[in-house]
């Protein structure tokens, strides 16, 4: 609908205050980074590039210059002569953003434009599209299913579920205060603790969690007594010891299952009232530090700040 | 590839006969024909000996077959004219074939097949038959050439007989030839990623500029294809001018098929056969050349 390839069935489509609803997609101040990036097979690079400038009718000359200068940007200058089938795959998405920008729209659409790379290369495009925002400065609307490019890349994050924006924010309040449940569990892996608000007292909310006892969380400033809601718990926020940790929330458990992932060793905790927590230990020491086995008898924690309850 | 001894025979065994059925029936006639091109004509047709008979009779090569064609304007006259027609019925073809084919190419992937079979369906019935049947459509008692010559009739002119003109000729080649045009457009269309003019719309391509900047270039090759399928065989064809043509559409086919089969010179319908095939070729270069892929912001 951005793009214009899609109508909406109803609604306005602002963009610096214009309604572009009606406004067919060839007119429209937008480009779009498709994922399978559609470059024309029959132009050379400078010629992809060079498209947007031609349709608008813009002179040779200035035209030139504008697609050296675009292609510059994008370090692709020595590859102007060729035609896609001749260049990888990063160097591929890279003619597709400098073809999305060769002519300064008001905005580029990126539709999973880094799905099909691999993760090299998809890291250091991730930072290169960032440089080249910045660069630009061209408002770029990225859309994707990969949460960690979404909170990398953006200033500001729409989590959306079926058509409708469920949460609009920065990055890191995506990430630490998410507003409900299907927000806290899209966006990164999180603990969801079902609990009640028991009372709220000392800037905190005492919750009640069955089967766990109680709970303090921070205060969210809206939930009060007797509101039911989750705590949203990042993995990186629990801390897992064999006992003994001097938290204001601290439970018994088994670990079921654990995953060593290189920096990190993610565990899976059952708790006595059944139900699993995660916990992430960051691995230190060289090697594979892996302090708990399955079916070991542990404990987990977490301050009392940590956490953010999400009133249903 | 294979290096193995049953790789190697394997691969003989698969690419002998074509090759052998190639040399036996397509290199060696158009040798003979070349050869025959410098004999004398036979007394009742066929060609004279090469070596002395001992009687007195034209023996040996000779350079005449091709002076008597460079004699008279009037071969090449005929040579230019079965061109003309040819790129004409070819011209008519890709603009009538490209929409239908774009057509099928975007119809739903269940219709297309039948789409298909209803474009080769009139290679069902005779190719002759079907050509007869132009006679009676073009006829002067039929519906059409009452109609046209109604119409002149309202401004004075006519009667024109569609019938036995370069007229009826152009509409049978076309007929005829519609469904090459049509398959190989096709196939080239059906494979275009739409994604591509969804792009170039998205870049800000209107639909005149998403179709000369992108879906035609694309194209070409299909274009090529369809071209050269019509193209060659309007040239060849000779059924169809003896059928729909009058006496002064004569191409270049009704004149080599009359040198073999009524005045019987042989020699001289092989010079003509050979002037075709390399004009033909000599197109077919200058057309390879002038499609040959380029950069303009290399």
């Amino acid at each position: 609908m951005i793009a214009g390839f899609d109508l909406p069935d109803a609604g306005r489509i602002l963009l610096d205050g214009q309604d572009l609803a009606d406004t067919p997609a060839e007119r429209r101040p937008i480009h779009t980074v498709f994922q399978s990036y559609a470059l024309f097979p029959h132009l050379t690079v400078a010629e992809n590039v060079a498209f947007p400038l031609r349709m608008a009718g813009r002179p040779a000359a200035e035209a030139r210059a504008r697609t050296a200068e675009t292609l510059d940007l994008v370090h692709l200058r020595d590859l102007a002569g060729h035609y896609p089938h001749e260049i990888s795959g990063g160097q591929k998405q890279r003619v597709a953003l400098a073809r999305g920008l060769v002519n300064r729209p008001r905005l580029l659409l990126l539709d999973e434009p880094l799905g099909a790379l691999d993760l090299k290369l998809r890291e250091a495009m991730q930072v290169e599209l960032i440089r080249l925002q910045r660069e630009v400065g061209i408002t770029f609307v990225f859309v994707t299913h990969a949460q960690p490019e979404a909170l990398a890349l953006s200033h500001r994050i729409a989590v959306m579920r079926d058509g409708v924006v469920e949460q609009l924010d920065e990055p890191s309040r995506i990430y630490g205060f998410p507003k409900n449940r299907f927000v806290a569990d899209f966006i990164g892996n999180c603990n969801l603790i079902e609990a009640a608000v028991a009372a709220v007292a000392d800037g905190g909310l005492r919750l009640a969690a069955a089967g766990l006892g109680e709970i303090l969380a921070p205060a969210d400033g809206q939930s009060g007594v007797g509101d039911q809601g989750v705590l949203a718990l990042r993995p990186e926020q629990v801390r897992i010891a064999a006992g003994g940790l001097a938290l204001a929330n601290r439970f018994p458990g088994t670990v079921r299952d654990f995953l060593y992932v290189g920096d990190v060793t993610t565990y899976k905790v059952e708790l006595d009232n059944g139900r699993l927590i995660e916990a992430l230990l960051p691995n230190q020491a060289p090697g594979r530090a892996r302090f708990f086995e399955i079916g070991d008898r542990v404990e987990v924690g977490w301050p009392k700040e940590a956490g953010h309850y999400v009133r249903d | 590839m294979s290096a193995t001894r049953e790789g190697r025979l394997a691969k003989w065994s698969v690419t002998a006969p074509p090759t052998l059925f190639l040399l036996l029936f397509f290199v060696a006639p158009a040798l003979i024909v070349l050869l025959a091109g410098f004999q004398y004509p036979g007394e009742f047709g066929g060609l004279a000996p090469l070596a002395d008979p001992g009687d007195g009779r034209e023996h040996g090569l000779t350079l005449e077959n091709y002076a008597f064609f460079f004699s008279d304007w009037l071969f090449a006259e005929i040579l230019l004219r079965s061109f003309l027609v040819a790129a004409a019925a070819t011209l008519i073809c890709l603009v009538m074939a490209y929409p239908v084919a774009w057509l099928i190419a975007r119809s739903p992937r269940h219709h297309r097949d039948l789409l298909v079979l209803l474009v080769i369906l009139p290679f069902a019935s005779n190719f002759l038959v079907r050509v007869y049947a132009w006679m009676i459509i073009l006829g002067p008692q039929a519906g059409l050439a009452q109609a046209v010559n109604g119409f002149l009739a309202l401004f004075g002119a006519g009667p024109v007989n569609l019938l036995f003109s370069p007229f009826a000729v152009l509409v049978g080649m076309v007929y005829v030839h519609l469904p090459f045009m049509i398959l190989p457009l096709y196939t080239n269309l059906e494979k275009h990623d739409p994604a591509l003019i969804d792009t170039a719309q998205d870049l800000g391509a209107n639909g005149w500029q998403r179709f000369w900047r992108v879906t035609w270039p694309l194209s070409l090759p299909g274009v090529f294809a369809g071209a050269a399928l019509v193209f060659i065989p309007v040239l060849g064809m000779f059924a169809v001018p003896d059928i729909l043509g009058g006496t002064r559409d004569m191409l270049i086919g009704n004149l080599i098929k009359d040198q073999f089969l009524g005045v019987r010179d042989w020699p001289f319908g092989s010079v003509l056969a050979i002037v075709l095939t390399l004009a033909v070729l000599a197109l077919a270069g200058l057309a390879a050349w002038a499609a040959r892929p380029r950069g303009q912001y290399a």
